[in-house]
């Protein structure tokens, strides 16, 4: 069996010319065009971040002018939020992981898995058109009745690229569900799914059902443009409010949309390298699906001082804190883990114990903006916006991060350099926190976030808040440097190099097109790791298909 | 490989590479397509919301723009489609009993529905844009019932009729193009007792739109009659 | 003052300190559960480390620490919630008697005007130790008014009233910032609240001033446009009077009623067929061409129309020592200050 699987030509090489991979159908290979994608629009949103930071060390508008300021963090929040916090790990790691996790040879619908890819590439350029040469300035919240009204019309444009986008995710969340709900392996039971699947199930159900809420509010606030019908438009006997709510309707799912994937991707790492199986794993699993669901009730908590009723805000405040509590489960399982595990402190072992500390602060924050209370004073400053950062930057991107590092020898057949890899972890997560941290003080100090000048008592935390940024732009470079050279340079992976459990690491690094010689059978339970037995040295861990702890059927 | 392996067409048995077999095949279209209707409910779901709000806020508007909507016209679109939609059923019948002709006939009988629809649509649209009761500069309506009403309100309820039943024609003629897909591999003999998962997603597809319409009809045409 | 560095914001109204005690409170919690963590996955991360020499046999598995790192956490976001509600109720709650400012914001600037009159841009002066209520609206996009000292904030939206109150309770000069991204010059759009003690303040206040107080120019613009030839002072207009309507329940025509605050009666100005009065026709036209000013004239005019009798007293003369009595029917989505009992 092995010397089939010797024969056959792993899915980067069956095939050299370009439209194998424009026409690709393989999850695989659209996992590829993704992330070279995703990686070109990261870049783009990081640049607008320095420059935008930079602008910030003086209290004066020196560097740039306001409008260009405000074109600077639309770009960056519109990037970020649209075209790569929310596709990273879903259309990246999920795509190029879900099928081999569960044992299949790809997604349920292949060709729309492309087809999402394509739709993720026009939103994509619409809207950095858009934002480029229109110049859109309304902020990634589009804002009514300033983007129906006031704002650049070029609101329009940007508006279509992320009613295109909403699209790809919906593509991708609809080919999620469905493969997971029917094309698992025999013996691979529901609790016997990795706890990536499970966070990309509950992913999955917010796309479906919040996704097309924030394409129809962006439509009409496109229609109210063109036709001047007042929906939004108070002047008209429009309401702008209703406009926070539709949006909030889904935003604030998408940012559960962000973190789950990248609690997924932590699970994983956590167990892989502790040698031991999640900690509560039954809770895991279903605090992922009670966060996608009580995500849904809490879009009112972004409202508390926007006018809606004080009552209402006292729902929403409630509901809100209920988010916490399977967050915090979520927090104390996987440091559980740990205990009494083998710990190997690799790169993204390093980024996965980074995402609890700076998950924990980002969660915790997360609180004080639920209190009623405290959120008046704190709404719209940069308390919020240090808060969101250390959630989808220390959270989300440290995950996405890890995650990169620990799937690599499986995507590409070879391995990162472990030394450079810890020290741009450690770059980044240093560089983190001096970025947002002086910002907590910032937000509550009063600084208000949108503002490209301020008071003058406010420089010393923006220079120290400009400078992390720059660490952290240098510990994202390094990544994006060593990983590409180690594409040429960098050892063969083994099947397993981590020794790890979990069906994707059964077969070659990288796969072959179909993933599978034979149809898998599991017959284990989920991280069946034995704490007893440490990791072996590198050199020692040869894996082969044959060994592992999955049987194939004959 | 994967780019030379064409799922699913036109090998025998239609079953694409990566299924294990066609009961498989089957269920992660079923999934699949029921999360696509979730998805479409949502889509008009906040359009309904919306409608919903302003309603509550301009209930007299709501009144007089639905007195201008030509409700004949509404009822015989709606008993077309749900004739259409009887259709789609029998041609699913047909096809799960291997009655190649029939589903030809019921799909092409579908279509003609379908397109009925759209057109009888487009004259009420023609209608409204030849009396300027077209949301934008110039918004007009004459004749009103209740004189006291405001325009803008009214123009807020045409805003919704058209982005709504337009959202809804634009469903319809995506439908139609599918159908007639079908229509000419069934012609050719795709489908067949064994594999009719096709015809059976874009009934549910066309059930789903025929109930949007359900709903749109009384809320839009029928306020205050 | 103004510019000095500092890690903590001055706080100088009644409602800071209750928020400060709150924020420290998460603060703690905040400190002890980070410390917690990142001590926990440090010193697990070091003595577990791979090859070490700890007991690894039998890992706990138990139901039980789930329950309690459960219940922990909800039974201290349930505090959370209960006290950041109780402040917040205190946030929200005009008192009564506040002297009250109507606050215009518009792209990018502060207008604000004093019951006498007394008009300023993009600074406030108010009188340290007295409730003030702020009525605000918005000529153009969404903004906000927010001054950190007070700790408090309320979007200033447009075709609606929104109202803040602060009472301050030291004197100095604080920032004012809008605090929702309004368009190219947002972060231009700040300004300063003076606190004075109250007699400087009354000075101040008396210094001139050409305008009328907006209930007597809103009464001038009432004789102008006419108004009165429909809304006479007693029955048998064809519209219906106004006098004493302020803050009362309206029945409305096809039932039903509505409390008329400021945003009932500018509602009734600007799209008069919106909520029209139980007995009477749908006859008023609209009025387009008022400024925002001008129907925030008009409503402080009607507002000061009282008792019958009474009613075209105005509060012309209404100085900052005699706050207006009950003159701040609550925005229609703040809670009244009366419901406040069912709490």
């Amino acid at each position: 069996m092995i010397d089939v699987a010797r024969k056959e030509r792993n899915y980067v090489d069956a095939d050299y010319s370009v439209w194998s991979w424009f026409l690709t159908t393989d999850h695989k290979r659209v996992a590829i065009l993704y992330l070279i994608s995703i990686t070109v629009f990261f870049m783009l949103g990081g640049a607008a971040a320095v420059l935008f930071r930079l602008e910030l060390m003086t209290p004066q508008p020196d560097f740039v002018i306001p409008e260009t300021y405000n074109k600077l963090f639309t770009l960056h929040g519109i990037l970020m939020v649209f075209f790569y916090l929310i596709p990273s790990i879903p259309a990246v790691l999920g795509n190029f992981l879900l099928p081999l996790m569960i044992g299949a040879k790809d997604v349920a619908f292949p060709k729309l898995n492309l087809a999402s890819w394509y739709v993720y590439m026009v939103g994509g350029v619409l809207t950095v058109a858009a934002i480029v040469f229109g110049g859109v300035d309304t902020g990634w919240t589009f804002y009514t009745p300033y983007s129906s009204t006031y704002g650049n019309s070029a609101v329009l444009l940007a508006g279509l690229g992320v009613f295109v986008v909403g699209f790809s995710s919906i593509l991708t969340g609809i080919n999620f569900l469905a493969t997971i709900h029917t094309m698992r392996a025999p013996g691979l039971t529901w609790f016997r799914l990795p706890l990536f699947v499970w966070a990309h199930y509950a992913t999955s159900l917010i796309i479906i059902l919040g996704t097309p809420v924030v394409s129809i509010t962006v439509l009409l606030v496109a229609v109210e443009r063109l036709f001047g019908v007042g929906i939004f438009d108070p002047t008209l006997g429009g309401d702008p409010l209703l406009f926070q709510h539709l949006f909030w309707f889904y935003s604030h799912p998408a940012v559960y949309i962000m973190i789950l994937p990248s609690m997924g991707v932590i699970s994983e790492i956590i167990a892989c390298f502790a040698r031991k199986k999640v900690f509560g794993y039954h809770f895991i699993a279903f605090s992922s699906l009670a966060i996608a669901l009580l995500g849904f009730l809490v879009w009112g908590h972004h409202m508390y001082v926007s006018g809606q009723s004080m009552y209402a805000g006292f729902v929403f405040s409630f509901l809100t804190m209920l988010v916490g509590v399977p967050s915090a489960i979520k927090v104390f399982n996987w440091t559980a883990t740990l205990y009494k595990g083998q710990v190997s402190w690799t790169t993204p072992m390093m980024y996965a114990l980074g995402f609890i500390g700076l998950f924990t602060i980002g969660g915790l924050t997360g609180l004080f903006l639920a209190t009623l209370g405290i959120d008046v004073h704190v709404h719209d400053t940069y308390f919020v916006v240090a808060h969101f950062h250390y959630i989808m930057v220390g959270g989300a991107s440290m995950g996405y991060l890890g995650g990169l590092h620990f799937w690599w020898p499986k995507m590409t057949g070879k391995m990162y350099p472990e030394t450079w890899g810890r020290f741009s972890a450690i770059v980044v997560f240093v560089g983190f926190n001096l970025t947002f941290f002086p910002q907590f003080l910032l937000g509550y100090m009063g600084m208000p976030r949108r503002y490209h000048m301020y008071p003058e008592e406010f420089q010393v935390l923006n220079v120290m808040s400009t400078a992390g940024a720059s660490i952290m732009g240098v510990g994202y470079l390094l990544p994006l440097g060593y990983l590409l050279w180690s594409l040429w340079y960098g050892k063969n992976a083994t099947s397993n190099p981590w020794d790890a459990r979990g069906l994707e690491w059964t077969i070659e690094s990288p796969p072959t097109p179909h993933n599978f010689h034979e149809k898998p059978v599991v017959t284990t339970e989920v991280y069946d790791y034995d704490p007893e037995q440490p990791l072996p040295p590198p050199s020692e861990r040869v894996v082969s298909p044959a060994e592992s702890e999955t049987e194939t059927v004959q | 490989m994967s780019a030379t392996v064409e799922h699913a067409d036109s090998s025998a048995g239609f079953l694409a590479h990566h299924f294990d077999d066609r009961a498989q095949q089957r269920q992660a279209a079923v999934i699949g397509m029921w999360a696509f209707l979730a998805t479409e409910v949502l889509f008009f779901g906040g359009l309904f919301a919306g409608y919903s709000v302003y309603r509550f806020l301009y209930p007299e508007a709501w009144v007089e723009g639905s007195k201008h909507l030509d409700h004949v016209l509404g009822t015989i679109n709606t008993a077309v489609l749900l004739t259409s939609s009887f259709t789609v059923v029998l041609a699913v019948r047909a096809v799960k009993r291997g009655e190649k002709d029939h589903l030809v006939r019921y799909l092409l009988t579908t279509i003609a529905l379908a397109s009925l629809f759209v057109v009888v649509k487009t004259y009420e649209y023609w209608v409204k844009f030849s009396h300027g009761t077209v949301p934008g500069a110039g918004f007009e309506l004459h004749d009103l019932y209740d004189p006291s009403v405001s325009l803008n309100q009214v123009e807020l309820f045409y805003g919704f009729y058209f982005v709504m039943t337009g959202l809804h024609a634009f469903h319809m003629v995506v439908g139609i193009v599918i159908f007639a897909v079908y229509t000419r591999l069934a012609q050719l003999g795709r489908y067949d007792e064994n594999y009719h998962t096709p015809i059976e997603m874009i009934g549910l597809y066309w059930h789903l739109v025929d109930l949007i319409w359900v709903f749109l009809f009384p809320l839009l045409y029928l306020i205050d009659r | 003052m103004l510019g000095e560095f500092r890690l903590w914001p001055r706080a100088a109204s009644t409602v800071a300190e209750k928020v400060d005690t709150l924020y420290l409170f998460e603060v703690a919690v905040t400190v002890f559960f980070t410390i917690l963590i990142c001590a926990l996955v440090i010193g697990m991360g070091v003595i577990y480390r791979k090859g070490s020499r700890a007991a690894r046999a039998n890992p706990p598995t138990s139901k039980w620490l789930e329950a309690i790192w459960a219940t922990v956490p909800l039974v201290l976001v349930m505090v959370m919630f209960a006290w950041g509600a109780a402040v917040f109720y205190e946030i929200k709650t005009v008192p009564d008697g506040a002297m009250k400012i109507d606050v215009v914001g518009k792209q990018w600037m502060w207008k604000l005007q004093h019951a006498n009159g007394k008009r300023e841009i993009n600074e406030l002066h108010v009188p340290v130790g007295r409730p003030v209520v702020l009525r605000m609206i918005s000529d153009d996009v969404i903004h906000d008014f927010y001054v950190p000292a007070f700790r408090v904030k309320q979007d200033v939206v447009p075709g609606r009233y929104s109202q803040l109150w602060f009472e301050a309770t030291e004197p100095g000069t604080y920032h004012l910032f809008c605090a929702e991204y309004c368009g190219t010059e947002h972060a231009q759009m700040i300004g300063k609240v003076v606190v004075m003690e109250e007699r400087a303040f009354a000075e101040w206040l008396s210094g001139t001033s050409s305008d009328d107080p907006p209930a007597v120019a809103g009464e001038k613009l009432f004789e102008r446009m006419r108004c009165g030839t429909c809304h006479k002072q007693g029955p048998g207009g064809r519209g219906p009077s106004l006098v004493g309507i302020a803050g009362k329940p309206v029945p409305l025509k096809g039932g039903g009623s509505v409390l008329a605050d400021a945003n009932y009666i500018r509602e009734s100005i600007v799209r008069p067929q919106a909520r029209i009065v139980a007995g009477y026709q749908p006859l008023m036209p609209a009025y387009p061409q008022l400024t925002t000013e001008e129907l925030n004239q008009l409503v402080a005019y009607i507002e000061s129309l009282g008792a019958p009798g009474d009613g075209d007293a105005g509060r012309s003369d209404t100085g900052p020592s005699t706050p207006v009595e009950d003159a701040t029917p609550p925005d229609e989505n703040e809670a009244p200050s009366t419901e406040g009992e069912n709490e």
